[in-house]
């Protein structure tokens, strides 16, 4: 074993190797950038206001009590689906109507119940999030969730 | 202490135990909000806790990583750090930086601005003028150390240190790359997050405990350095592609369900290996090493990566229990013991190890060190458990029956007081480690050798 695997063979296969699965890894990467793009991501035109949704998403850091396709924190519900809850995927009023009267109630100061802050959105930021989280629930995951709770 | 500038690890090591002390408190508090859900709401809600805690974690980890390159790479390299001054101003642009982004969080005081407020993406929150100032600084330490080794002996652990050093710095550039289009986003993300602690981390982890191992064992430096070559091997070439098992479902093309499940199962390998390493090194070595509690925290380390990363990452990253399993408490009850044993204990494996050469003295306090490395090992094992049988019940409940998930997560009450529980006992051992580290005291069995012997 030792004179078949000398430290410089050992040496030359890691670094040969590492090369090797770096340059695989990145020809599947740009595939998927394309699939992404042109594909999973299509169902919805990515305008002005999702994009400004997305922002007003990380300003506010959502991800740290929030889901986001099952990525983010674990303390507040799953929100890559929510617009397929509250049955408003294709329904843009409805989605802004839902999602600012239940903002403007937060904290709800309940006790026992875990709270959200209460965030300053205006109503083109808070349109911008409806319509990011509509974009975001209308990316093809494979099937994911597995149901609609999320 | 063989080289005057290792003394530089000893600031690193101090700044990191204290951002320790910030992590573990605020994973206390996070665990407390989980229990009673009013508590702080208003003045520290969960979101801004949480990124404290996530935060001050990777910040710490890497701040012990450098001071770690500091002490080690002077004595492989047979020579003095190129630069103690420049070593010395990375680390305050690192505090000014961390100090900043705390501030921000806390405080908000410049919401939406790009280069002031922060950005909150999961893990890369910091504003991106603090993003650039950890740039500046990973660029002098590369440049730093860099130096001191070309100009050195270069051994396999300096070989293998650098290249996870230069590779997770370069890796930061995507922490700069934010597409509007959120599963493009995602897909980049996971190249800082997933290259760094399941590839790149793990070279830098391997690499200290080969130094320690050396040190402590007094093992055939021949025998390590191949080993750490065979064992870095089996970390990239099962991590690179094991960032699959991210891409499930995030918007990325059908076929990583494939690509991810069988590189995630490699994923085992290079953790397994590790700790059959360091237990065969131990068993051969010849050497009694006077600090054994750097020899538990460097076998515990490998140990507990081994469940962690390697056992706990395999449970739920096969696609067909992912599909159900994805973000639930099964992810934190794995981030938990995963981090934790790869990372923070192999951590405070080099602190053990370094800190008393670094403050010319016995190693002290040895049993004290044990303690907390049995309190923190236990707590975080108990917690573990814990999250992990809340994870199942959940993911019945929420991804099988289909119940809603405020509903889900009330049922789960009584695990997470066992978890605040187990946080607890992780927070004491933190807190009496640092206390072990700081506190001189004579050892007991040095006070033995110097009692008078019969006879004399």
């Amino acid at each position: 074993m030792s004179e078949i695997l000398t430290k410089s063979r050992a040496r030359n296969i890691f670094y040969g190797g590492s090369l090797f699965f770096v340059v695989i890894f990145g020809v599947l990467s740009v595939q998927s950038h394309r699939y992404v793009v042109d594909t999973s991501t299509a169902g919805m035109p990515l305008s002005e206001a999702v994009i400004l949704g997305k922002h007003v998403w990380e300003r506010n850091s959502c991800i740290n009590c929030h889901t986001l396709h099952g990525e983010g924190a674990y303390f507040a519900p799953e929100l890559g689906n929510v617009m397929t809850r509250w049955d408003t995927l294709d329904d843009p009023e409805g989605a802004y109507e839902i999602l600012d009267g239940w903002m403007q109630a937060q904290p709800s100061g309940i006790e026992g119940r875990r709270q959200m802050p209460h965030f300053e959105i205006n109503e083109e930021e808070m349109r911008g999030l409806a319509e990011f989280l509509r974009w975001a629930d209308q990316t093809d995951t494979q099937g994911w969730p597995p149901n609609d709770a999320g | 202490m063989k080289y005057k500038s290792q003394k530089v690890a000893y600031a690193y090591f101090l700044v990191a135990m204290g951002l320790f002390a910030i992590q573990v408190l605020g994973g206390l508090i996070a665990g407390w909000i989980y229990v009673s859900p009013n508590f702080l709401s208003e003045l520290l809600p969960f979101n801004v806790v949480r990124m404290l805690h996530t935060n001050a974690l990777v910040v710490w980890l890497l701040l012990g990583f450098f001071g770690a390159a500091y002490y080690l790479i002077p004595e492989e390299s047979e020579r003095e750090i190129y630069s103690v001054n420049l070593a010395y101003l990375q680390l305050i642009i690192l505090v000014i930086g961390t100090l900043g982004a705390v501030l921000t969080y806390v405080f908000n005081p410049f919401p939406g601005n790009y280069l002031l407020g922060m950005q909150g993406r999961e893990f890369l929150e910091q504003p991106t003028w603090v993003k650039l100032g950890i740039l500046v600084a990973a660029l002098i330490f590369l440049f730093n150390i860099s130096m001191t080794v070309l100009a050195g002996r270069k051994t396999a652990i300096t070989n293998v240190l650098l290249t996870g050093l230069w590779l997770l710095s370069l890796l930061w550039i995507f922490a700069f790359i934010n597409p509007d289009n959120l599963s493009l986003d995602k897909m980049y993300w996971w190249f800082v997050i997933h290259l760094w602690v399941e590839a790149t981390w793990e070279l830098v982890m391997a690499s200290i405990l080969a130094f320690l191992l050396l040190k402590l064992t007094g093992v055939d430096r021949e025998i390590v350095e191949k080993w750490l070559y065979v064992i870095v091997s089996t970390a990239l070439f099962s991590g690179i592609l094991g960032t699959g098992h991210h891409f499930y479902w995030i918007g990325l093309p059908g076929y990583w369900q494939w690509i991810g499940s069988i590189f995630s199962t490699l994923e085992v390998i290079p953790f397994f290996l590790m700790m059959s390493f360091a237990f065969v090194m131990v068993w051969k070595g010849r050497r009694n090493h006077p600090n054994k509690a750097a020899l538990l925290w460097s076998l515990g380390a490998s140990t507990v990566a081994f469940f962690g990363a390697g056992v706990w990452g395999f449970l739920h990253t096969l696609h067909g229990v992912n599909f159900y399993s994805h973000g639930t408490q099964i992810t934190a009850a794995h981030g938990h013991l995963a981090f934790y044993g790869a990372y923070v204990a192999t951590n405070l494996a080099i602190m053990s190890y370094a800190i008393p050469h670094l403050r010319g003295r016995d190693p002290y306090n040895q049993v004290l060190n044990m303690v907390s490395f049995w309190l923190m090992t236990g707590g975080m094992a108990f917690m573990t458990f814990v999250l992990t049988f809340a994870g199942t019940i959940q993911t019945h409940m929420q991804r099988v029956l289909g119940e809603n998930f405020m509903e889900v997560q009330d049922s789960l009450s009584l695990f997470y007081m066992m978890r605040f529980g187990s946080g607890l006992a992780v927070v004491i051992g933190a807190l009496l480690f640092i206390y072990s580290m700081m506190v001189p005291r004579r050892e007991l069995f040095a006070k033995r050798s110097d009692a008078p012997v019969a006879g004399e």
